[in-house]
């Protein structure tokens, strides 16, 4: 049997300008920026889901350089658990005037009212109540696909996750529903009623988003920089001494010099000792330190090693 | 706070590499990476305290490094891995993306999925079994899929001795399909990924091998610097009209570079409508470049105000893509319901989504003989045949073998909307 089975590749040189080599986080970048301009091509009503957390912030960034000289083509959709840090939402005004976007806010306590969600103990983690919040909001708005900065380095149920991930009309994951994703060509079909959650992010590992930040001096709120805190030691973790996070009577808290690895929900996200004022200081602290981001900083998700893929079932991010 | 030598490892520019792990159930996929991740040592605490955990927990002397990547609880329930999952890890002068996926034959559509963005793939065999229809099922997407680099893993060499003659006679085997294939470079290598032997430490009860380890092949094979290689090729995703105060009149095609370059005054032609204009600026961000490469996403604005959209392709004007209404192509069948001939597909091609019809099939693949079986009465989930798809508006392609992106494209159900194949152009049988 011949081998004509397949053309053989034309000997082309490689072009020019490629003699600079391609990092690896020029390479993801482009990606990135090729499906955020999917979205806007393709959807009639995608939103951009930003915090002010380090993630939302790159994206946030990533789209200003997809579609620059026009404008953000999309607004920028916050879920908003009233657990957040203050300067969080500070920034998180700031930062979208500053990008001249619309920022849509909804709130998990006005799901609370409406007695869509109730609250089991006052300061529980309203991480997965946000869920509710959320798919109402993308029911009530229309959204047809929702921007989120989710990575696959994160957690193991979302390293099988798509880059465009289909969502059916209850906003439900299903993993065996999801479309096999070749080469880069996305298939962005959907029905009424249903929504594509899409990940530009996919591929990045939280170093990247580090060395990103560092490389475009992307601004941040100030939680991720060593600063002084009053917090309490528990176990291995660190808590905020705050109302939210149930430190008990016993429990003395101390000031310790910390920064933030995530910026969610108060009651769930811990601080960890640091020194590090940049974004190369906190790079070369997170490759010695060594504990994956959500073990460190997380309560909720070291309940159960599934526990993401269950809220991820109910519509999570 | 010191610099100590992970930083080395991970936080300078490296290449990205795409990689596919492709074996049968059980042939040691999950345990090979988790083994290459543990003796890295590059694996966070909590997730090594996590699986040895659950395996106190179930009773097992050593943790189970296949729970290294494992994902869904479903599949943990089961035993098996049900879909492409990804891992990424760095090595000193590399780091990867890993496809890891699922060997069961009614998962071929994973397989092509994982093959498809990767640029190596790494296939497993069990010592003690050899090759079989799925190895060669395997080798054969590989090479369809087009992806440049192969390495094979024979692995549980624990279990049959460490046997020299073991090894050497799959090598034979596998080296000759190959060749068929039309597969210039094959790498083996004799591996226990349980053991460790010639992962990422040479095999020290194998000193009959003295070729490299899985990782000084992942670490050397050159395997990027063809990427991109090629002429102009940049598919228009958007047009960029702001008609701001600031940019009243600014008109630019935003995409990707898929291959080649561009320098500013270059003659580039649209595709398929045949015009030609000359770019005048390149933007990337809020840069302004003189010029620009793959795998830049950029947006370009010509010189003349022609019509040019989504869906149309940006090529080098002396090396023009082909235009035509009428592909042939090999597909993959992805989707459980098998093809219907009667009826249209959207095909998604580029940025272009276009109408089509399937009108003459070929035969469905052997892979055992390679030869062309006759097809039944419509390719189903998992048949890789050759067809003739006529479409409503003429595409600009490339053949598969010298882009693999304009060669490629995917078929959508438009009542269903799943996607139900993956096609690659002018890749034929004899
Ligand atoms: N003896 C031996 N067992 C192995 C080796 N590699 C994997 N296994 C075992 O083979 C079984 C299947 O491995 P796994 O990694 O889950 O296979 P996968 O289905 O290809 O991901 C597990 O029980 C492993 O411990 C090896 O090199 N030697």
């Amino acid at each position: 049997m011949t081998v004509s089975l397949f053309p053989s590749n034309r000997d082309h040189g490689v072009p020019a300008a490629q003699a600079r080599r391609v990092s690896d986080l020029d390479r993801l970048e482009s990606m990135a920026i090729h499906v955020l301009r999917e979205v806007a091509a393709t959807f009639e009503n995608p939103a951009l889901m930003f915090s002010g957390g380090k993630d939302s912030t790159v994206l946030l960034h990533l789209a200003e350089k997809a579609f620059w000289p026009g404008p953000l083509p999309f607004p920028l959709l916050h879920i908003d658990t009233g657990h957040n840090f203050p300067e969080v939402i500070e920034f998180r005004d700031r930062i979208a005037s500053q990008f001249g976007a619309r920022l849509v806010v909804r709130k998990v306590e006005d799901t609370i009212a409406q007695g869509r969600v109730a609250e089991k103990r006052p300061g529980q983690s309203r991480n997965a109540m946000q869920t509710v919040t959320l798919l109402d909001a993308i029911n009530e708005l229309g959204f047809d696909a929702c921007i989120g900065g989710a990575r696959r380095d994160e957690e193991k149920a979302r390293a099988k996750e798509r880059v465009f991930s289909f969502r059916d009309e209850c906003g439900q994951w299903s993993p065996r529903e999801q479309r096999p994703e070749l080469w880069h060509l996305y298939n962005t079909k959907i029905e009424p009623g249903q929504h594509m959650r899409v990940f530009p992010l996919s591929n990045w590992t939280e170093i990247d988003i580090w060395r990103y930040i560092a490389q475009e001096g992307i601004e941040l709120p100030d939680l991720y920089f060593a600063h002084d805190r009053r917090v309490v030691r528990r176990g291995d973790k660190l808590l905020v001494d705050s109302p939210l996070t149930g430190i008990e009577a016993h429990e003395e808290p101390e000031t310790l010099l910390v920064r933030f690895r995530t910026v969610g929900d108060i009651s769930c996200t811990c601080p960890v000792e640091s020194a590090a004022l940049t974004p190369d200081a906190i790079i070369a602290e997170t490759l010695t330190s060594r504990i994956s981001e959500r073990g460190a900083t997380r309560l909720d998700d070291t309940t159960s090693e599934a526990s993401m893929e269950l809220r991820k079932l109910e519509g999570y991010f | 706070m010191s610099v100590t030598e992970p930083e080395q490892i991970d936080a300078r520019e490296r290449d990205l590499l795409c990689m596919v792990t492709a074996g049968s159930v059980d042939d040691g996929k999950s345990t090979l990476i988790g083994r290459l991740l543990l003796d890295l040592d590059v694996l966070p605490h909590d997730q090594l305290a996590a699986i040895e955990q659950t395996a106190r927990r179930n009773g097992h002397s050593a943790p189970n490094l296949a729970h290294l990547t494992d994902g869904l609880r479903a599949e943990r329930d089961q035993g098996i891995t049900i879909d492409v999952g990804y891992r990424f890890f760095a090595t000193p002068n590399r780091r990867f993306i890993v496809a890891d996926v699922p060997g069961h034959e009614q998962y071929t559509r994973n397989m092509v999925t994982g093959a498809s963005t990767a640029e190596l793939a790494l296939v497993l065999i069990d010592a003690r079994k050899g090759m079989t229809h799925q190895s060669r099922r395997h080798i054969f997407l590989t090479r369809l899929l087009g992806t440049p680099s192969l390495v094979v893993a024979v692995n549980k060499m624990d279990m049959v001795d460490y046997s020299e003659t073991a090894f050497a006679a799959i090598k034979t085997e596998m080296a000759t399909f190959c060749a068929t294939l039309g597969i210039g470079e094959v790498h083996f290598v004799p591996v226990s990924a349980l053991k460790g032997d010639n992962i990422v430490h040479p095999g020290g009860a194998m000193p009959w091998y003295r070729g490299e380890t899985i990782l000084e092949l992942l670490e050397g094979l050159d395997v990027t610097s063809r990427l991109g290689a090629g002429p102009l090729r940049m598919p228009v995703q958007m047009v960029s009209r702001p008609q701001s105060a600031e940019h009243p009149d600014f008109r630019g095609y935003m995409g990707r570079i898929e291959s080649g370059s561009i320098r500013i005054g270059d003659i580039i032609r649209i595709q398929p409508s045949g015009l030609s204009s000359v770019v005048t600026d390149i933007l990337a961000g809020k840069t302004n470049l003189p010029e620009a490469s793959y795998p830049q996403s950029v947006t370009l604005c010509l010189a003349d105000d022609i019509d040019v959209g989504r869906g149309d392709l940006i090529a080098d004007a002396a090396e023009p893509a082909k235009v035509a209404r009428q592909i042939d192509a090999m597909l993959c069948w992805l989707d459980d319901k098998p093809l219907d001939r009667g009826r249209d597909y959207l095909i998604k091609h580029g940025t272009a989504l276009v109408r089509g019809r399937f009108t003459d099939l070929g035969g469905t693949i052997d892979i055992d003989s390679l030869a062309e079986a006759p097809i039944g009465p419509a390719p189903g989930q998992n048949d890789i045949f050759r067809a003739t798809i006529k479409l409503q508006r003429p595409v600009a392609y490339d053949n598969y073998g010298d882009n693999r992106t304009t060669g490629a494209f995917v078929v959508i159900d438009e009542t269903s909307n799943a996607t139900v194949a993956a096609g690659m152009i002018g890749v034929d049988i004899p």
